[in-house]
């Protein structure tokens, strides 16, 4: 399935969206299964993706989580600035 | 302890406001059987269990149902928010509109406020995991009555992700009380209580 994108911005949460809910899904399955290491191993995958990922969300559009609100350059504290989530468009 | 994430679980983004909508889709805000019961259902029970993989898909899920709320809260928001006078009138949005004007408020489709009566905690990991599978279903049915009265895509699609974990909600409960249960006696699962009579669960 292809989608297209408004914007580089939207393309790059969309991704975050699916890398999270990949971690939510596998979280979920190890609660019940904890000792499944092939799963342990598939969640770490993208734990690590993900937080490259929310590193550069941050440095180009403003932080998501207070960890990579860091990666804000300048004076303004964005985490409070940028639109939030219910606000629709790309936000 | 939790953190916020400034994005929603999945996106919401509803251009044509319509308070019919709005105000059916509102009961998974604050009605019998909405997200938020479930996320105080869930985060609640987690003390009365001495079994850590219970407490950790009770804490997971209670969490996730936090991030569900927010996305309904999202929708019912976009669907009121460019309202005018003549839509709140004709579509019977009034009653809200008086006393909350267009923000979010916890209530059922019927007006009934939100009430931690319909949710049960009850010190018992068995008692509870029954009524949290049940509950799961029952949130099922309410999104799928919900999608039989959408015709806009853009509000189906969110619906529909939460509909459907929901199912998956439905299965983890599922295996918990499997676990609680291949903990237990199985010639009696009610011998006693293992989130009370503390002696006996550490038999």
């Amino acid at each position: 399935m292809t989608r297209t994108f408004r914007s580089e911005q939207e393309r790059l949460l969309h991704n975050i969206n699916l890398m999270s809910f990949v971690i939510v899904e596998m979280t979920l399955y190890l609660d019940t299964h904890p000792t499944d290491s092939e799963a342990i191993d598939y969640l770490q995958h993208y734990v690590r993706m993900k937080n490259k990922a929310m590193q550069e969300y941050a440095s180009k559009y403003g932080p998501l989580t207070i960890d990579t609100a860091d990666a804000t350059s300048g004076k303004e504290w964005q985490w409070a600035l940028t639109p939030m989530p219910w606000e629709g468009g790309c936000n | 302890m939790w953190n916020y994430e400034k994005r929603l679980q999945f996106p919401v983004n509803i251009t044509s406001p319509n308070a019919k909508l709005a105000q059916v889709i509102i009961s998974q805000y604050g009605g019998p059987d909405g997200e938020m019961g479930a996320s105080m259902r869930y985060l609640s029970q987690r003390y009365a269990t001495p079994y850590r993989e219970v407490a950790a898909i009770l804490t997971d899920i209670g969490t996730e149902e936090l991030a569900h709320l927010e996305m309904v809260a999202t929708i019912v928001h976009q669907l009121t928010k460019d309202l005018s006078m003549e839509e709140i009138e004709e579509s019977g949005f009034a009653n809200y509109y008086v006393d909350h004007t267009v923000g979010i408020w916890p209530q059922a489709a019927g007006g009934v406020p939100f009430n931690a009566n319909q949710f049960q905690s009850k010190g018992d990991i068995i008692t509870d995991l029954h009524e949290d599978m049940a509950a799961e279903q029952k949130a099922r049915s309410t999104y799928d009555n919900i999608l039989r009265l959408i015709g806009d895509q853009e509000v189906c699609e969110p619906i529909k992700f939460l509909r459907a974990r929901e199912v998956v909600h439905f299965q983890r409960f599922g295996e918990a009380l499997r676990i609680v249960q291949d903990k237990l006696d199985s010639r009696n699962f009610y011998a006693f209580n293992p989130g009370f009579d503390c002696n006996e669960c550490k038999m």
